[in-house]
């Protein structure tokens, strides 16, 4: 890679996703929403987080790559553990659940 | 407890997740071949890791500049969700203020903040403190860890996986959120249409995913209300 084509990835996706997140609340502001559109909007970290990990989780080495059992276990053993008891068990119990099927299964 | 500082300490778990990410980043770019002014300048001026990964994974592999970058962009796109999403919130404040808090708006800050709003009122000018509390607990991590990365290498073992507790941060992210029914259609949708859709080119898989999740979640609730 140079060094024009890495300044110009990291200039472009710069200002691309300063703007991205600029968008909405930079330029409407206080602006009220329709009752349609707050009701989508209740939904969104609920949708986008899950959907931007579960390929990872499911496909590690691409989609439709070879699924990974330990990462599956992992996944819902973390989970398991947020859901019942945060952040911080969430990410003792996935990482746990990991290693301890990488020591059982590879 | 000032908003800022509970905002500061309900964020402060996801410096466990973040302190590695960075640093694997930072490892991660100076093997691409970036010198270390370079990977500071892109965690910097970029702030999101993922797109990041994305962009220099795909040059890496010889993919034209134009697809990186725009691969990394369709990763980001779902910043425009949040970005609508926190106009009930803190659309009121000054435009500075919302310059600002939209350079912060990584999707931990998003999930923490949205998450403490809508469980618990609070007046708004102590919404933008506890955003800022929020961002600020994990958002300087960033920039230093990355350079901790770059300027020490791959001191983490490959074999240690540390990149999957990104996913599992994720996930301890999503687990509170299912609240309702709504909320859990909403999640399964978005799941199994992020994989049903992941041979979508440059990565829309996730901003159509999202799309949908949402689709459902509200149909659920205006169903049930």
């Amino acid at each position: 890679m140079s060094d024009a084509v890495i300044w110009t990835v990291i200039l472009s996706m710069g200002a691309g996703t300063y703007l991205i997140r600029f968008s909405f609340l930079g330029f409407l502001g206080d602006r009220a929403l329709p009752p349609w559109l707050l009701r989508h909007l209740r939904y969104v970290g609920v949708a986008v987080l899950p959907a931007l990990v579960a390929p990872m989780i499911l496909w590690p080495d691409g989609p439709g790559s070879a699924v990974d059992p330990a990462r599956l276990i992992a996944a819902l053993a973390g989970f398991a553990a947020g859901w019942r008891f945060g952040v911080v068990p969430a990410l003792i119990a996935g990482m746990g659940a990991l290693y301890l099927m990488r020591a059982l299964i590879g | 407890m000032t908003p800022f500082w509970r905002g500061f300490r309900d964020a402060s778990p996801f410096m466990l997740v973040v302190i590695p990410f960075s640093v694997l980043f930072g490892a991660f770019a100076r093997d691409a071949g970036m010198d270390i002014l370079q990977v500071l300048a892109m965690s910097a001026v970029v702030f999101a890791g993922s797109a990041q990964f994305t962009a220099l994974a795909l040059l890496q592999d010889g993919a034209p500049v134009l697809i990186a970058i725009l691969a990394g962009l369709a990763v980001n796109l779902r910043m425009a969700l949040y970005s609508v999403a926190l106009i009930p919130h803190l659309g009121h404040a000054p435009f500075w203020l919302r310059a600002v808090m939209s350079y912060m708006m990584v999707d931990q800050a998003f999930a923490v903040a949205v998450k403490t709003y809508e469980t618990e009122p609070m007046p708004q000018g102590h919404k933008v403190a506890y955003y800022f509390g929020v961002a600020m607990s994990v958002c300087p991590l960033w920039l230093v860890f990355t350079y901790v990365g770059a300027a020490v290498g791959q001191v983490i073992p490959a074999a240690w996986e540390l990149e999957f507790a990104l996913p599992i941060c994720f996930i301890a992210l999503t687990a509170p959120l299912l609240r309702t029914p709504a909320h859990m259609t909403a999640c399964v949708v978005a799941v199994l249409s992020a994989l049903a859709l992941a041979w979508l080119p440059w990565n829309l898989w996730l901003i159509v995913a999202a799309l949908f999740g949402m689709m459902a979640g509200a149909e659920v609730e205006r169903r049930m209300a």
